[in-house]
């Protein structure tokens, strides 16, 4: 077979399970295409020797038959996630050298379904950023350019390294972790499938914490079908994690009917923008006509506290961020800065944290220290965790009224150039569209539907009831398959 | 809200930050633009409204109260900067 690594998951099941190709042969494809790739920097820790060894364990369970869906399957593991013995440094400088001793939750269920590990990806330091260019790796790069120009643009963050690796076909899927967008806006700015899952449904532990009550992790993939059968070996109850939700795992692959007729599409006008680009609004409506074509009832719903989700949002992730991150303090694990003669543990403290972290996440642990210190955790803290739980009843309402899914944009834009001069707020607008699902707890799925006039991808975002990501994936498969959308980018890496 | 230098050094103090003196005033400045958007919070009323803990509404589950995990001193020292003795080294904290 040819162009193995352009396999998705499905097609490399198939072809696996009647002897058409091996795990062996895809991922030797795939390792290949990774040792060429080095201008993506979309992989930074390499484990050649631990994928070849785990595909060979493949093969056998196949050959023997009964093997899971998953078995075989090369991915990419966003650096967040602790793999024992393989380093997993959150792409911060803080956790230089570190190699957990413990495997997370997650790829260790996905290692007992037969997955290949190929290495760890770049993304922005501690999934801070929409860009990855907060990277203590340096920048990873979307395979996609403008027509006619080249111009290196940002895969978008922060889940930056495992979309350009996806998109690059240098692995057939990849794992994400989404805090206020970090899996969707990737995705959609380099068309490829990316779906973060009801908050609870998989397990978060050991998986570098960003802001605890926020962060999801899911798959990003080639397409919808394969998000499906990735999200049912990721998910399921932990009791390592607290808030892992001990509920039944569907098979999410079975809900893909591609039928959506009688569903109820829900389009929320508080997603119109000003200045929203006419492509953005375009799509949009495109989007919205294929699900009606597709039998579906379209209604206007509207979610009135939407424009308030940003500022609670950036209230909330830096106060969770600057608790978890405390535990980065050069004691046990990680960068120590070197101490002068008399310095002391305060000293350590203060030096190690301003080397090890960059300047995003300085900012974003102060702000969130401000955000809680005396005399200000109500004004802040409090009042946006009283704005979120009225975030989240817009949801309720809509839900209640009847609407199984939400079509809204994914992104305010195309991908943008890397090194663009940007606030820190501007940055933050990124995650417009997204946020607002990470703070209500639901599932969203962002899928590639269009192109821009200048030939780069952008996607739609589905937003669906909690607990019913089987339900969201079908109305994404639906619009997967009215889209059409197959443009690939081409090679020049 | 405008953030001043005092309050700048006080929060990197506080979140055990080094920030040299030459650039608290540029980290005033980006917490004041940052607290500025974070002000539209204002706008809402919120009377009434219980903060949010957990977005869903199930109970934290509970387990037996034994011990499930343990003596694995190595493994957690392993990644230790300074560890001596079966212990993690940090400099004097007692005089």
């Amino acid at each position: 077979m040819s162009d193995l690594t352009k396999l998705t998951i499905a097609q490399a099941r198939d072809a696996m399970r009647k002897g058409e190709t091996s795990s062996a042969e895809i991922t030797s494809a795939c390792l290949t295409a990774i040792a060429g790739a080095d201008a993506l920097g979309a992989f930074v820790h390499h484990t050649p020797e631990i994928a070849q060894s785990q595909a060979a364990a493949a093969d056998t369970r196949i050959k023997a038959g009964d093997a899971p869906d998953m078995c075989g399957i090369p991915l990419g593991i966003k650096d967040l996630f602790c793999t024992k013995g393989v380093p997993s440094q959150a792409a911060s400088r803080i956790l230089e050298g570190f190699k957990p001793e413990y495997e997370s939750t997650i790829t260790s269920q996905l290692f007992d379904a037969g997955v290949v590990m190929l290495g760890k990806l770049n993304m922005d330091e501690f999934a801070m950023g929409s860009s990855n260019e907060t990277s203590v790796y340096g920048n990873a790069v979307n395979p996609w350019r403008r027509g006619g120009d080249d111009t290196a643009l940002t895969p978008g963050g922060s889940s930056g390294g495992s979309a350009s690796a996806v998109a690059a076909d240098l692995c057939l899927a990849a794992t994400g972790t989404d805090t206020g967008g970090s899996i969707r806006q990737p995705a959609a700015f380099v068309g490829i499938t990316g779906l973060k899952p009801t908050y609870g449904r998989v397990s978060r532990w050991g998986i570098v914490a960003f802001a605890s009550s926020l962060d999801q992790a899911g798959p990003m993939t080639k397409d919808v079908r394969d998000a499906a059968i990735m999200l049912k070996a990721m998910a399921g109850h932990d009791p390592l994690d607290s808030t892992s939700a001990d509920l039944p795992v569907p098979d999410f692959e079975a809900a893909l009917t591609g039928d959506i007729r009688g569903k109820t599409i829900g389009i929320p006008k508080e997603y119109r923008m000003d200045g929203m680009p006419a492509e953005i609004e375009q799509l949009w409506a495109d989007g919205t006509t294929m699900l009606k074509d597709a039998g579906a009832k379209i209604v206007d719903i509207t979610l009135p506290h939407t424009q308030y989700a940003l500022p609670a949002y950036y209230v909330i992730a830096p106060a969770e961020a600057s608790s978890n991150l405390a535990r980065y303090d050069g004691v046990r694990f990680g960068h120590r800065a070197k101490l002068a003669q008399g310095d002391g543990i305060t000293e350590m403290y203060e030096k190690t944290r301003a080397e090890g972290f960059g300047p995003e996440v300085q900012r974003r642990v102060m702000v969130g220290t401000y955000v809680l210190s005396a005399g200000f955790y109500d004004a802040y803290y409090n009042r946006a965790r009283r704005v979120r739980a009225l975030i989240k009843q817009d949801f309720d309402k809509v839900f209640a009224d009847g609407v199984d899914a939400i079509l809204t944009p994914a992104t305010p834009s195309a991908a943008f150039g890397l090194g663009e001069d940007m606030s820190p707020i501007e940055m933050y607008l990124n995650d417009v569209f997204t946020v607002t699902v990470n703070l209500a707890g639901l599932p969203g799925i962002a899928v590639p539907t269009g192109q821009d006039k200048q030939g780069l991808p952008l996607g739609l975002q589905l937003i669906g009831r909690p607990w019913e990501e089987g339900d969201l994936l079908n109305v994404a498969y639906s619009l997967e398959q009215s889209a059409g959308f197959v443009a690939k980018p081409t090679k020049w890496w | 809200m405008s953030i001043d230098t005092e309050t700048a050094r006080r929060v990197a103090k506080l979140a055990r930050i080094k920030v040299e003196e030459d650039a608290l005033p540029a980290l005033a400045s980006e917490f004041s633009a940052i607290l500025g958007c974070i002000e539209k919070l204002n706008e809402v009323d919120v009377e009434g409204v219980e903060p949010m803990t957990s977005v869903s509404p199930q109970r934290l589950k509970r387990r037996e109260d034994v011990v499930t995990d343990g003596s694995q001193q190595e493994a957690v020292l392993k990644n230790a900067p300074d560890a001596r003795e079966g212990f993690f080294a940090v400099p004097k904290v007692v005089e």
